[in-house]
């Protein structure tokens, strides 16, 4: 089997963000991460190796040059190879999925392509549907539960109102890891020793026949979403204050 | 003619709420706005969609939700009628639906939108799990977009005379990904991303049973339950039920948090909430920091308390 993973270094969910030219994330003090859906993506793709020995897993990010850290990371999980497109401009998520398509068809066979549902940055839920789409296999998106058997991919994805949709696919096909897919293993230090040593692919855009690059979603302003003042505690009496809470509920802000 | 579609998505044969707020804001472009909906059943819906002129219905047999027949179909409809502008809501359904679409037409597609400028095609969205907000031009002929529920206000659509309704088949040409069963929760839950109002619980909780307490108050104001990630993986609620990054984003008027501490993850799922309500026994916990209202105190003697004083009201 040759499984892909598509990944993505993202800042960490505790960082605290602030905006540089308006438009990008000041870079400083930041601690860069998988993006936690792309770890669940890993995670299952290794699984898969573990069950089907003679699978190769191949790591696929792009990103400028600080994203090699990821492809690190993920080796240092289990897998073997790693590609990086290395791009140090703003490209839309179309053109992602263009890029990172065509790299996984250049390297020949594919028969699972793992991706997480969304990254925790730009929170497109897009790039997974896209690659697919470009490459006209079948996808499924929030995905919580990966079977494969003789050829044929089975997974459930959480819809709303707490169900689930069970879904079957052929391979070549992606799947949208959610959370609860899986517990992702933490890198052992000899993972992260050998990891050192692979070699990482580098890819240009102009490698994957991306010539120009033909942003339609184009980024205006980033900014910070406006503070609520701070909150009013309720003082007294716990039978008091709750009285007084039902009321303002009521009569002031009037959401009861 | 550039005009505007909405996708109206059904649970169950039924109007999702929120796709009056996806038609109300498509009125605001002031293009000509077709929706779109999959039922046989057309009748039963004309009555919530008074005032809307172009409906094209799409029937089969067999309407069960397929991403590539709905896909298909709904490229080709995008195409035909030049619906340069296509709403949906960002829930499960549209956000597996509408990439697909997007793919298909070389569309440009914005997912969670909450807030759209037809004139200026500019639209903005929260990353970084709200952390910042972020305004986008989008330059293509077709443009998508998904809204967060509860967002965009409800109006009158107005009243453009009797609809043209026109009707078309499902596109049965491909199916890849093949959806073959569908898993019901037992319980009949309330739909946490269109929830108008939602109880939550924490760690606080401490254990499963404890819950219904919640459900108590949840049932009195027709609200959902939710609980943060330390919650579900201590098993005491199902992970459907997680508000926050990893979780749902929910939006509702109302949001009571009894037992959580506030983490920045969890804050990410419910920080747009209208009016938050903290209870909590720890004065420093973080979560009084972002809660309009707080009481501090043991949950297990406030919110029994809390729900004498809502049944006075609501019975
Ligand atoms: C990548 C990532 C993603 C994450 N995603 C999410 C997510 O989607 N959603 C989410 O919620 N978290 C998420 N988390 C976890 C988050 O960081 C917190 O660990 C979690 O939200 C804590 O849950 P809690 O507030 O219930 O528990 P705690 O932090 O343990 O808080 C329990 C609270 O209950 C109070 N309490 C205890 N007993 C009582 C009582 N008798 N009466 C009143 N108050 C009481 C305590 O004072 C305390 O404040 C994520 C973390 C990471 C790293």
């Amino acid at each position: 089997m040759n499984i892909f993973v598509c990944i993505k270094q993202v800042p960490d969910t505790e960082a605290t963000l602030s905006v540089k030219d308006g438009k990008t994330i000041n870079e400083n003090n930041i601690k860069w991460i998988i993006s936690p859906y792309d770890e669940y993506a890993i995670e299952e793709a290794l699984k898969v190796k573990e069950k089907i020995p003679e699978s190769k897993v191949t790591l696929i990010t792009l990103g400028p040059k600080r994203c090699e850290s990821v492809l690190r990371s993920g080796l240092a999980m289990g897998a073997e190879n790693a590609i990086h497109i290395e791009t140090e401009e703003y490209i839309d998520n179309k053109t992602i999925a263009r890029a990172i398509a065509y790299a996984i068809k250049q390297e020949g066979n594919y028969n699972l392509i793992f991706i997480g549902k969304q990254a925790i940055d730009d929170d497109a839920f897009l790039t997974h549907i896209y690659i697919a789409e470009y490459l006209g296999i079948p996808v499924a998106t929030n995905v919580t539960l990966f079977k494969y058997e003789s050829e044929k991919v089975f997974v459930e994805r959480e819809i709303d109102g707490g169900e689930k949709e069970k879904i079957e696919m052929t391979t070549p096909c992606v799947i949208g890891a959610a959370k609860g897919l899986n517990t992702p293993r933490y890198p052992s230090l000899m993972g992260m020793m050998k990891a050192k040593k692979i070699p990482i692919k580098k890819l240009s855009l102009q490698d994957l026949e991306i010539e120009e690059i033909d942003n339609k979603i184009i980024i205006e302003k980033l900014f910070a979403p406006a503070e609520k003042p701070q909150g009013k505690i309720i003082e007294g009496e716990i039978e008091n204050a709750v009285k007084e809470l039902v009321r303002v509920l009521k009569d002031e802000v009037k959401v009861l | 003619m550039a005009n505007i579609g909405v996708y109206v998505e059904l649970k169950e044969d039924k109007l999702k709420k929120s796709n009056k707020e996806a038609i109300s804001l498509a009125k605001r472009s002031e293009k000509d706005v077709h929706v779109i909906i999959f039922t046989n059943n057309l009748d039963q819906h004309l009555d919530e969609l008074k005032g809307i002129k172009n409906i094209i219905q799409i029937k089969d047999q067999d309407l069960t939700y397929q991403p590539d027949y709905y896909s298909d179909t709904i490229a080709n409809i995008i195409k035909d009628y030049d619906l340069n502008d296509f709403i949906g809501i960002c829930s499960a359904q549209c956000k597996d639906l509408f990439p697909r679409v997007a793919a298909k037409i070389d569309a440009s597609l914005v997912n969670d939108c909450i807030e759209i400028d037809f004139k200026n095609n500019s639209i903005t969205k929260p990353v970084f799990a709200g952390r910042l907000l972020a305004k986008y031009r989008v330059e293509n002929e077709f443009k998508m977009y998904t809204i967060r529920p509860n967002i965009f206000p409800v109006q009158a659509f107005g009243s453009e005379g009797n609809p043209e309704i026109i009707t078309k088949e499902l596109n049965k040409k491909e199916l890849k990904t093949k959806i073959i069963d569908i898993i019901k929760s037992d319980s009949k839950k309330i739909d946490l991303t269109e929830a108008d109002a939602i109880v939550s619980g924490g760690r606080g909780m401490k254990e499963k049973e404890n819950f219904k307490i919640l459900e108590e108050i949840a049932q009195l104001l027709n609200a959902g339950v939710g609980a943060s990630r330390a919650a579900v993986d201590a098993g005491f609620a199902t992970s459907d039920m997680q508000v926050g990054q990893t979780g749902k984003v929910v939006n509702p008027k109302l949001y009571i948090a009894c037992g959580i501490s506030g983490a920045i993850q969890h804050f990410a799922g419910m920080k747009t909430s209208k009016v938050i309500v903290a209870i909590n026994k720890d004065s420093e916990a973080p979560i009084f920091k972002k809660a309009d209202y707080g009481i501090v105190g043991d949950l297990f003697k406030i919110v029994p308390l809390l729900k004498k004083e809502l049944e006075k009201i609501y019975t």
